[in-house]
Order: structure tokens, then C-alpha cells, then sequence
């Protein structure tokens, strides 16, 4: 595309650098609120910089969400794990073998991805107290996995069916079975379906809410609780909740900072075919 | 470049080549997921429907081997009609506001930054990173940090005093002031109004689209519902025995500004790939014949943007209508200018044990979703099957 010249393109370079500080403005306010002295926060003064530079947010909130950042981490990464090898299995069998009605299964599966899980919570809770999964981590991770099955699903098999079907055939004839045939020839070209499928899973299951506040008892909460716990309680002082949003959200963040690339393709794989 | 969740059909699959044995694996490999799927979505919906015909809750909920009644769609009644429902139906309310504002803004802004990053000279890939980042936050932790930023005599409200202007006065979150306020009697009336201004779109684009056919029908319908609106009939219906003032609650701006915030940059990244797919060659042709930048824009570009535009409003609009953890942890569950169908489900459920009446809302959530999702699934998955 042409770029602009002349004037248009000062004021499309200005416009551009004063969008991003508008877009920047909470980062500076949560850093500039987590660094000062409880003492100090105040409405009036809320933008100024720190008199004095405190670190103490920073140590007493790990201190209080260091168990809760456990938990998500543990759940994030077995969730993730779990969820993404059984989509790449899913999506292998979907796009290379021609089962009955499979149709008419791959809608049904993404359908499971739009439901609001509002609409699924009263019976999972059930279940979950049923089957004394209610409360703890593993029954966390199994709900992850499996509301997590249509997104990898969907993303492997699309992955897949750009693998040409002659590198199947040929691997068959050389003998290859079911496994021979994912190990040899499906397993070494998915390092990039892996990766956009494990930063998208992760970063969902780190930022999930709404199963973490309802199926959990409090020593099992993932950090999005606690901090939402924290936060709305009345009488803290905003240093505290501050610091650990930064805490909450830096896991999440340096991966897309570190690896935004292939953030963005799973963000555009869920809408568009490209 | 179309839309749709799908990839490219797999047209040539291995039949031939692959074993009996095979064949089996496949579906042994399948299965488990199959069954996990059936029954945590389509068993779980099919129980909550069934619940949300009870009455189970309060005391039932909490003893072992509760008595529970069939009462039909009495729950339902009571949340439409009933006078104790009355925050239901503002949920209702607030959620189609939010939904709007929030999918039209998204849709604004990220075009304008989709637009605004092609200009570039240079940063594309910083300003990019910028205007995407808040994509890869919780919205537990946009709500904390916008909580701070819309306190109402600080953050944003004192920006202006930075630069010797006299501070914001608005209430962000917590405004208690109400506009477009309709009575929910005339229910019906008002949503004969919405499907008349969504045919009569429908029937602009048939007609700019130069589509005879469908602008006639689509007209027609228009002129029918343009009739039931005049003859006044659906505002005879009385739903309420009184009238109840419901409208647009101003404290969702609140809620709306950090929405936007955090989801812009996905509508930004959605129209930079579809820009990026339109061939210069194109814009090209255009400029020949003398189309004026602006034109290029607004005659090549932009129709070209309407299938990624349909995908974006699916996406953000399930997004907008299952909304919590934002509401959630910027005002809280029980702050009731702000509040939607899903935190109050939250509520009824896991505070009030009315498991019954939480399970009907969640299957009233899941109908309107599906409203929106179920079309573009259907379209997206013929579209590959051809």
C-alpha cells in the first residue's frame, strides 16, 4: 500500500504516538500506584509520580498470592498440556480419515466454545460435588481440558489439512500404521500448531474467571480470585491491588511481548480462515 | 479472503490407502473426546433445561434428597413479569446496551487503528504490540485497574487538572442516572421496533447490492412491520399489570470504556489481516480512474471488510453477552446500575441456592447466544463443505 507524504504524514505519525499513549495511560497508573507508599495514594495526586521509590506492594502482595500463583500456574500448564495433545489427536483423526458423520461432528464440537458456561454451571457443579471433584485442582484441570477440546480441536485440524495427503499416502505404503503415521510424518510438522495452541490456552485458562470462582474452595483459587478477592474488598488501599495486577498479569503478558506472533494467530484463527 | 472458522475442505482424504485397522483407531482415538463433549455441553444444557423447569432451591438445595416439583415455565413467568424480578429485566436491559456500545465502538476503533498502522511510516510493529496488549490481560485485572482509573474524583475525572482544567465530573461506574427510559410493558412494541430498523438495513444493503429480489420482500416486511407499529396493537399487551421504568443505565459507560479498551486491538488485528489481503493492484485500478484517497477507502477497502466485519461482530457480540469477570471485579456483583443476566445468575445460584431460577437465566444466555452463533456455525461449515 502507499504510504502518505508530506503533512499527512506527520499528523498520521502524531496521531498514531498520542492513540498509544492513551492505550498506555493504565500501565503507568498501575506502576506509578504500585510503587508509592500507602500513605502517599491519594485522588488529588493520583498522576504524580512516586516522591519515593517503594517496593513493598510488590513483596507483601507475592507473599499473599504466592500460593494462588501456584495454583495457576499448575492448572494453567496441565490444562494446557492435557487439552492440547488431545486436540492434536482430534485434529489429526478430523481432517485425514473420513469417519461417519463427521460432518456434522466438527459443528457440534466448536458449538462447545460459544456456549455460555452459565448455561452448563448448575449440573458441573453438581458433577463436580458427585464425583468429589468439587473444590480441588484436578477437577479444575478436567474442566479446562474438556471445554478446552473445541478451540484445539478446531485449530490442529485446520493446521493439518494444509499437510498434503501424499506424504500420508506414501508414509502407508511404507508401512505405517495409525501412530506410525502421526509420529513420522504429523508430529514433526506441528511445532508451530503446538505453540499457538498452548499460548492461547494457557493465556485463557490464566485469565478464566467464572469456573475458578465457583468450583473452587479457597486454597485451590487460581490467582484471577484472589486478586479479584483482594481488590474488592473496601477498606485496602490501592497500592496492594495494583501490584498484583502486575503480578496476575505478567505471566500472560511476556508471552505475548516474547512470542505476540503467533499470539495473534490463534486470536485470527477462531474468526477467519486465511 | 472468506470468512469462517474453517480451514480448507478435506477433500482428499486416504481412504484407499488406509487399513480397516486404521479406520478403527480413528475412532477409538475420537471417542473419548465425543463423549467428554456430549456430555458436559449437550448433557449439561439438556439438565439445566430440566432444573429450570423446578423449583428446586433454598431450602431443597441444601438437604440431600430434596423434593423438587415440575413447574413448568413458571421461573420464566416470574422473570419477565414477576414484580420481585424486577433487576432481571434492567440486566436485560444494560446487557443489550452494553452490547451495543460495546461491539459498535470495537468495531470503530479497531478500524480506524487497522487504517491508522497501514499509514505508518514507521513503528508499524511497536504501535501494533501497543494497541494489542491489553488482549492478553484478564478481565479481572482490566476491571481492578479501570476501578482505579474511573474513581470518581480521581484518575481519569482529574486528567484534565493536569493541564489547568476544571476536573471531570462524571460518574463512571457508579451514576445512578438513566436515559432512553421505555416501559418494559411495551416490550414487545420495542422489539418490533428493533426488528423493523434490522430489516430495513437489510433491505439498504439488498439495495446498494443492486438485489431486486430480496429488497422487495424485505421491504415488504418492513411496510408490514411499519403497520403493526402504527396500529399500536403490541402496546395494548399488558405484560405488567404496572408500568416499569427501564433504560440505559449512564454508569455502563464505565464498563463500556474498558471493554473497548482491552478488545479494539482484536478488531485492529481482524481488519489489518483483511487489508492486507486486498490486492494493490486493486486499489490501483481505482486511483486510475481517479478515486481520491479517501474514496479508495470507502469504494474498494471497506466492502471488502464486510465478511471479517460479520465475523467480528459474532465474536465480540457472544463475548459482550456472556460478560462477568469485567463487571465482576470493576463494580462488584452486587452493584446493580452495572449489573447483567450472568452476574446475576451468579448470584441466584451460588448465593441464594436458587439453583432453579440461576439455571433459566443461564438457558435464557444461552438462547440469545445462540441467536448469533448457530447462523454463522451453519454458514461457516457449508461454506466448506462445497
Amino acid at each position: 500500500m502507499t504510504k502518505p507524504r508530506g503533512a499527512t504524514r506527520v499528523l498520521v505519525q502524531v496521531l498514531a504516538v498520542l492513540l498509544a499513549i492513551a492505550y498506555l495511560i493504565p500501565v503507568y497508573m498501575t506502576l506509578v500506584t504500585s510503587l508509592k507508599d500507602p500513605k502517599e495514594i491519594n485522588l488529588m495526586t493520583a498522576w504524580q509520580l512516586p516522591s519515593q521509590v517503594n517496593w513493598e506492594s510488590y513483596s507483601t502482595a507475592f507473599r499473599q498470592f504466592a500460593p494462588y500463583l501456584k495454583n495457576s500456574f499448575t492448572l494453567a500448564i496441565c490444562a494446557t498440556a492435557l487439552s492440547a495433545i488431545m486436540g492434536s489427536l482430534n485434529g489429526y483423526v478430523l481432517s485425514k480419515y473420513p469417519l461417519p458423520g463427521r460432518n456434522i461432528i466438527m459443528p457440534l464440537i466448536v458449538f462447545g466454545m460459544f456456549i455460555p458456561y452459565q448455561s452448563v454451571l448448575v449440573p458441573l457443579f453438581q458433577f463436580m460435588q458427585r464425583t468429589k471433584l468439587y473444590g480441588g485442582l484436578p477437577g479444575l484441570i478436567l474442566v479446562h481440558v474438556v471445554y478446552g477440546l473445541p478451540i484445539t480441536t478446531l485449530l490442529f485440524r485446520s493446521f493439518y489439512e494444509e499437510i498434503p495427503t501424499e506424504l500420508i499416502g506414501a508414509a502407508s505404503i511404507d508401512g505405517a500404521d495409525f501412530f506410525g503415521i502421526f509420529r513420522y510424518v504429523i508430529l514433526p510438522l506441528s511445532g508451530p500448531p503446538f505453540l499457538v495452541v498452548c499460548i492461547w490456552q494457557f493465556t485463557q485458562i490464566w485469565n478464566e474467571f467464572l469456573f475458578a470462582v465457583t468450583l473452587t474452595r479457597p486454597n485451590a483459587q487460581p490467582i484471577t480470585v484472589a486478586l479479584a478477592n483482594l481488590a474488592g474488598g473496601q477498606a485496602v488501599s490501592w497500592n496492594l491491588p495494583m501490584a498484583g495486577s502486575v503480578l496476575a498479569a505478567m505471566p500472560t503478558v511476556l508471552i505475548y511481548i516474547l512470542l505476540g506472533r503467533y499470539f495473534v494467530r490463534g486470536l485470527l484463527a477462531g474468526a477467519l480462515k486465511g | 479472503m472468506t470468512a469462517g472458522l474453517t480451514g480448507n475442505p478435506p477433500e482428499r482424504t486416504v481412504k484407499d490407502m488406509q487399513s480397516r485397522r486404521d479406520q478403527v483407531m480413528a475412532a477409538v482415538i475420537i471417542l473419548p473426546s465425543v463423549i467428554l463433549l456430549g456430555i458436559f455441553v449437550y448433557g449439561f444444557i439438556a439438565q439445566t433445561v430440566r432444573v429450570s423447569m423446578t423449583d428446586w432451591g433454598q431450602e431443597a438445595a441444601m438437604v440431600i434428597n430434596p423434593k423438587i416439583t415440575y413447574v413448568g415455565m413458571a421461573n420464566y413467568r416470574e422473570l419477565f413479569t414477576g414484580f420481585l424480578n424486577m433487576r432481571f429485566r434492567q440486566d436485560l436491559t444494560n446487557m443489550f446496551f452494553f452490547t451495543l456500545l460495546f461491539v459498535g465502538f470495537s468495531l470503530l476503533v479497531g478500524l480506524l487503528l487497522a487504517v491508522l498502522i497501514e499509514q505508518l511510516v514507521w513503528g508499524e510493529t511497536f504501535f501494533r504490540t501497543v494497541f494489542l496488549y491489553p488482549m492478553s490481560l484478564s478481565f479481572v485485572v482490566t476491571g481492578t485497574i479501570w476501578r482505579w482509573l474511573l474513581q470518581p474524583r480521581g484518575g481519569i475525572n482529574a486528567l484534565p487538572t493536569l493541564v489547568g482544567l476544571p476536573a471531570g465530573k462524571f460518574l463512571w461506574l457508579t451514576s445512578r442516572e438513566q436515559t432512553l427510559t421505555f416501559d418494559w410493558s411495551h416490550i414487545f412494541h420495542y422489539l418490533c421496533l428493533g426488528v423493523l430498523i434490522v430489516s430495513a438495513a437489510a433491505a439498504f444493503s439488498s439495495w446498494t447490492g443492486g438485489d431486486r429480489r430480496k429488497l422487495r420482500a424485505r421491504l415488504a416486511i418492513c411496510a408490514v412491520l411499519i403497520g403493526i407499529l402504527a396500529s399500536g396493537i403490541l402496546t395494548r399487551i399488558k405484560l405488567l399489570p404496572f408500568a416499569e421504568a427501564h433504560g440505559f443505565n449512564k454508569a455502563l459507560w464505565g464498563v463500556v470504556i474498558a471493554a473497548v479498551w482491552q478488545m479494539s486491538g482484536y478488531t485492529m488485528a481482524l481488519y489489518l489481516a483483511g487489508l492486507r489481503t486486498i490486492p494493490d493492484e486493486l486499489r490501483e485500478a481505482a486511483r486510475v480512474d481517479g478515486a481520491s484517497k479517501f474514496q479508495v477507502y470507502r469504494y474498494v477497502d471497506f466492502p471488502l471488510l464486510g465478511p471479517i466485519t460479520v465475523s467480528a461482530v459474532v465474536i465480540l457480540g457472544h463475548i459482550a453477552l456472556k460478560i462477568f469477570d469485567l463487571i465482576f471485579a470493576m463494580a462488584g456483583p452486587d452493584h446493580y446500575p452495572t449489573s447483567v443476566p450472568a452476574i446475576t445468575m451468579f448470584l441466584k445460584t451460588f448465593r441464594g441456592n436458587e439453583l432453579a431460577v440461576g439455571s433459566a437465566i443461564g438457558v435464557i444466555l444461552l438462547i440469545l447466544v445462540s441467536l448469533l452463533i448457530i447462523p454463522y456455525l451453519v454458514t461457516s461449515f457449508r461454506a466448506e463443505e462445497r
